[in-house]
């Protein structure tokens, strides 16, 4: 058995070769085409979305998206998004639901960009638009958190009616190295940190939090992508059959008590 | 002229409370106003809505003082009192903190829910108390605000939050991020049976509250001056790696930015929510 330490995973699910968002869409799904902007301010590269087919049948795809290069990950703001991407996000959820598409959500980031220019165009709204307006969304939501999933900035695409995780996810109220500088006085003491808040998939699926833990290799996803891949998309197919046998009240109030009795 | 006086005397005391951080230091019956650092008078600051009645500052409330400013006298009848803190991540000293705050600041957690009449209207009135672990979000805030929501649904009453956080209960984890999704979708609840929920924000706002229940208000009213933002000013400036301009984060600038509806002083707070609510009857 392995001995993978909480901040293993932590580094591992940070690792800049670990696939990110756009990966998982281009080898689940086929067909995918990119939709920008928010329709309103810009379009944020932290945030991609779109449409794809799985077997043929069109969803909605929406991710948090890091770069795999120094130069994307600027590009990308290293997958912290802005307030637009957000509401990129809500647009193109709002529009799944308009022609009745599943949407499946990949989650990676260390948390969503605390930056003047987001203060001033609403993070905090932004991201309590999309927790409140996805939670009675009419279509199934599929969530997946891929890698770093911190904060109500992972939240903000989070609210499904499955929760996945890998195996060396990570999803937290805030990244380790905050939670101690904030609890211990001392961001050296991030490693403690990792494993006092029990933020790794086990800990999540004991609380109840996640439906699904998707095996990964011990030294990270990239290893064995193939059958990540292959294991995740088996989960959303058997998953979206379940789901699509609800009538949309059903859908909704299932998730509704999802949330309401999860703590 | 009293306070004069007494600037004299408490020379030496004033020097030492400079190094103080908090905002309200209270020496014995006397408290000094952070902002125009005039020496008041306890009771004449109660007596004025803890506004100082030199510069206007609103001083922070505890929940107890809130809901005696808004709630009509003797109507406040308590709802969810009986849930009380967990542990769930089973950290170190966090009990023993709770335990220790609950003595000293004679309240249960942070945030008092409950049915009361505001110029004879009946509203659900959720209040929350910086005084408790900074007003933060763990399980206990996010089932009573949801448990208020419910209330409010069942009982077709407006409803009506005083905010004051400095974000999610860091010591209870992943628990306290999930608070957002369970009170947000209660919300969703409230909206579609066409109920008014009114959100007053007041200082400081920030984190996990701003990212749910507080941004979503029918109405949002705040309170002058108030700090309202998602991240913290110390995180912004660590990121940016410069210092934040005056006034950022703070009600007029988030009135000027388009996301809050009205700033009201504490002085009109209560005649201006019954009459929000007599306009959605």
């Amino acid at each position: 058995m392995s001995k993978i330490t909480a901040w293993d995973r932590v580094m591992l699910a940070r690792k800049m070769e670990r696939p990110k968002a756009l990966d998982y869409i281009n080898e689940i799904f086929e067909d995918f085409i990119e939709l920008h902007g928010d329709r309103n301010f810009g379009d944020d590269k932290a945030i991609i979305g779109g449409i794809a087919t799985l077997e043929g049948e069109p969803v909605t795809v929406i991710g948090e998206q890091k770069g795999k290069k120094a130069k994307e990950n600027m590009e990308r703001n290293f997958g912290m998004p802005n307030p637009e991407g957000y509401r990129k996000a809500l647009r193109l959820m709002k529009q799944a639901e308009k022609f009745n598409r599943p949407i499946i959500t990949f989650i990676d980031t260390p948390g969503a960009y605390p930056g003047m220019g987001a203060e001033e165009r609403g993070q905090g709204e932004a991201i309590a638009k999309n927790i409140f307006e996805m939670s009675k969304l009419e279509v199934p939501i599929i969530c997946v958190v891929i890698g770093e999933g911190s904060s109500g900035g992972a939240l903000a695409i989070a609210v499904g009616d499955r929760i996945v995780m890998l195996e060396n996810a990570i999803y937290s109220i805030l990244s380790p190295e905050g939670f101690a500088s904030i609890l211990y006085k001392d961001s050296n003491k991030a490693k403690e940190a990792a494993e006092d808040m029990k933020a790794t998939a086990k800990d999540l699926k004991s609380f109840g939090i996640i439906d699904k833990i998707i095996k990964e290799p011990d030294d990270g996803a990239e290893k064995d992508f193939e059958s990540v891949v292959k294991e995740l998309k088996s989960y959303i197919k058997k998953s979206l059959k379940e789901l699509n046998k609800l009538t949309k009240e059903e859908l909704v109030n299932e998730r509704y008590e999802k949330f309401r009795t999860m703590c | 002229m009293v306070i004069d006086k007494v600037k004299k005397v408490n020379k030496k005391e004033e020097k030492r409370i400079k190094n103080e951080k908090a905002s309200d230091m209270m020496i014995g019956k006397w408290v000094k106003c952070d902002k125009c650092k005039e020496i008041i008078y306890k009771d004449d600051l109660h007596q004025n809505l803890s506004v100082c009645p030199n510069c206007g500052k609103h001083f922070r409330l505890s929940s107890r003082r809130r809901i005696k400013q808004i709630a009509d006298d003797g109507t406040f009848e308590e709802i969810g009192g009986d849930i009380l803190t967990k542990d769930p991540l089973n950290f170190k000293g966090y009990m023993k903190k709770v335990e220790m705050l609950k003595e000293k600041t004679n309240i249960q957690e942070a945030v008092k829910c409950g049915i009361c009449e505001i110029e004879g209207e009946k509203a659900v009135l959720a209040v929350m108390d910086g005084n408790f672990l900074m007003g933060s979000m763990g399980s206990v805030v996010g089932e009573r605000i949801t448990l208020a929501i419910e209330t409010a649904v069942e009982k077709k009453l407006p409803l009506v939050v005083f905010c004051v956080s400095g974000g999610a209960r860091m010591q209870e984890g992943i628990i306290s991020l999930m608070q957002m999704a369970k009170t947000s979708s209660a919300l969703t609840k409230l909206d579609k049976a066409g109920q008014l929920y009114i959100s007053v924000l007041t200082d400081p706002t920030t984190g996990g509250v701003t990212a749910s229940f507080a941004s979503l208000g029918d109405i949002i009213l705040a309170e002058p001056h108030a700090l309202i933002g998602f991240a913290g000013p110390r995180v912004i400036e660590q990121t940016i790696k410069q210092k934040l301009p005056e006034g950022f984060q703070s009600s007029e600038f988030l009135l000027e930015h388009g996301f809050i509806d009205k700033i009201v002083e504490r002085k009109d707070m209560k005649s201006t929510i019954a009459k929000l609510i007599r306009l959605h009857k």
